[in-house]
């Protein structure tokens, strides 16, 4: 899968005897000589959820775009299982901050994409994205424009699309933001609903506390301007109690530790 | 479907004032307000086209052939020449200003030079047809693949999409809205070039005959051509309208009529 020529296996991404499927080490990136991130380390295990949360401007994005090998980091590395990608676009999934639909494609060509950028023939990337608008509650979107879709399925055509780049994990920049409160509370049980059947590990960019709380397993606390990892709060509840989390004392008290943590 | 009372006014209120402009025209003529020598009725000028009809046919024919010949020619070298522009940097630099000084040069006074260099057949006709489309095409071109959302590229990018496919799937499409406006402008150039080349010398087209029949002061057949000039012109924008149709369909949905709202989907 990954080509050896590109990719120096050299560093083994064990730590305390865990293997993990992503894990970025001491990234820092700059733009025009201005910190944008510092010393930044996340993983990510397989099947995980974790949420970077943070406030608009700690760099979220900008270590979105290193993880996916968009940019080049000043220093540090990517590591997808034990292989080094630092700065090799095309091994993770990556959804952008807009849905960044193709308005010019027909839905079914537009979550095909990456199926056909690979090679794949058009008819075949259809056939092969077919399937999947049942599971993702777009059937019937086929043969429509993009500009014929409402915001949640437009993000949800942007989700399929994310993920039949078929890659192990997947990045999510602020997937749900743009959606109105009632569309958003939809699309989470959607999601979750969503990430059960297809077995996909994600790292997802919020600045809405409850949607991380709801959604992730873990969650990476962003502050500050270089943005550096301020805190890792594991949440702990039974997968299929999510439904009732959001109104449980568990989830304020999580609330309420995040809050304090931001208010530093 | 209901057509908006919007729409029908859009159309009417042109063809009112077109209207009013034959009544004007044709009260100056016939009050001999100018003497009708030097300014025929509409209505002789109608004679003139409906007897001259098969003559004005064969060399519209001509004319209309090199504009379309031009037109292709030209949209060709805008699509290279602001293909390349736009992949290398350092080559619009250099060329974009020369661009631009082409377009000051006058047609009218290129156009005598390609005749004494390419003589009396097609050949300077469709060349200068080539020089006035080119330009309009190329900048538009040029524009449209700068429009591109980059955070589209990024996209792109993302799939590991080479350089070639990044330009199909998303640059392509990003300037087609702006080829076509181009394109229109063009395609009335492109009869008005032709023309003008052909009042310089040549053995048949629209321009060929207008310089005769003024020589001849037939005014009433002068006015006949100017008129076939219009609708041949109007006639290859409709063209252009329809052919931009045809490669965007996108852009022509009725937006509201279809959507699909998440309710309608499984929960």
């Amino acid at each position: 899968m990954i080509s050896p020529e590109k990719v120096s296996a050299t560093n083994i991404c064990r730590k305390d005897n865990v293997l993990y499927l992503l894990r970025t080490e001491n990234i820092t990136k700059s733009y025009d000589s201005r910190v944008i991130i510092r010393d930044i380390n996340v993983h990510l295990h397989e099947g995980e959820l974790v949420s970077l949360l943070g406030l608009s401007g700690s760099g979220k994005t900008t270590l979105f775009h290193v993880i996916s090998g968009l940019a080049k980091p000043d220093s540090g590395n990517v590591f997808l299982n034990e292989d080094n990608i630092t700065g090799i676009p095309g091994y993770i999934s990556y959804m952008l901050q807009k849905d960044l639909l193709l308005e010019h494609k027909k839905v079914i060509d537009n979550v095909s994409l990456p199926l056909v950028i690979r090679g794949v023939s058009k008819r075949d990337a259809r056939k092969q994205a077919q399937p999947y608008f049942e599971q993702f509650g777009l059937e019937g979107t086929e043969e429509k424009y993009p500009s014929q879709l409402s915001g949640g399925m437009r993000q949800r055509a942007a989700l399929l699309r994310t993920y039949l780049c078929s890659h192990p994990a997947a990045l999510l920049d602020e997937p749900f933001s743009a959606l109105d409160m009632i569309t958003k509370g939809q699309m989470h049980k959607w999601y979750l609903d969503v990430i059960n059947k297809i077995h996909l590990s994600t790292l997802l960019i919020t600045h809405d506390i409850e949607e991380a709380i709801l959604l992730s397993d873990r969650i990476y606390i962003m502050t500050g301007a270089p943005g550096e990892i301020h805190n890792e709060i594991i949440i702990e509840r039974a997968r299929n109690e999510r439904a009732d989390f959001s109104l449980s004392p568990e989830f304020l008290a999580y609330k309420q530790q995040i809050l304090d943590i931001l208010k530093q | 479907m209901k057509r908006k009372p919007e729409n029908i006014k859009n159309k009417l209120l042109p063809a009112a004032a077109f209207c009013l402009i034959l009544l004007l025209w044709w009260g100056i003529s016939a009050t001999e307000l100018v003497p009708s020598y030097m300014l025929p009725s509409p209505i002789s000028v109608g004679k003139a086209f409906i007897n001259d009809f098969p003559n004005l046919m064969t060399h519209a024919l001509v004319s209309l052939q090199e504009a379309i010949y031009g037109l292709i020619i030209g949209v060709l070298l805008a699509f290279v020449i602001a293909t390349l522009m736009d992949r290398f940097e350092t080559l619009e630099k250099a060329l974009l200003p020369l661009l631009v000084v082409t377009q000051t040069i006058p047609t009218i006074a290129i156009a005598p030079l390609l005749v004494l260099w390419m003589g009396f057949g097609k050949a300077p006709k469709i060349t200068l047809v080539v020089i006035t489309t080119f330009f309009p095409i190329a900048v538009s071109l040029l524009d449209g693949y700068k429009s591109v959302d980059p955070d589209k590229i990024d996209l792109l990018r993302s799939m590991k999409a080479n350089r070639l496919q990044i330009f199909a799937h998303v640059k392509i499409p990003a300037a087609l809205p702006f080829f076509f406006s181009g394109l229109r402008v063009s395609a009335s150039y492109a009869v008005v070039g032709a023309v003008i080349s052909e009042w310089l010398g040549g053995f048949d087209g629209l321009g060929v005959y207008m310089t005769r029949v003024r020589k001849a002061y037939a005014f009433d057949k002068m006015f006949a051509v100017i008129i076939l000039i219009i609708i041949v012109s109007l006639l290859l924008m409709w063209l252009v309208d329809i052919l931009r149709r045809i490669s965007m369909p996108w852009a022509y949905l009725s937006n509201s009529q279809n959507e699909i709202s998440e309710s309608s989907g499984k929960e």
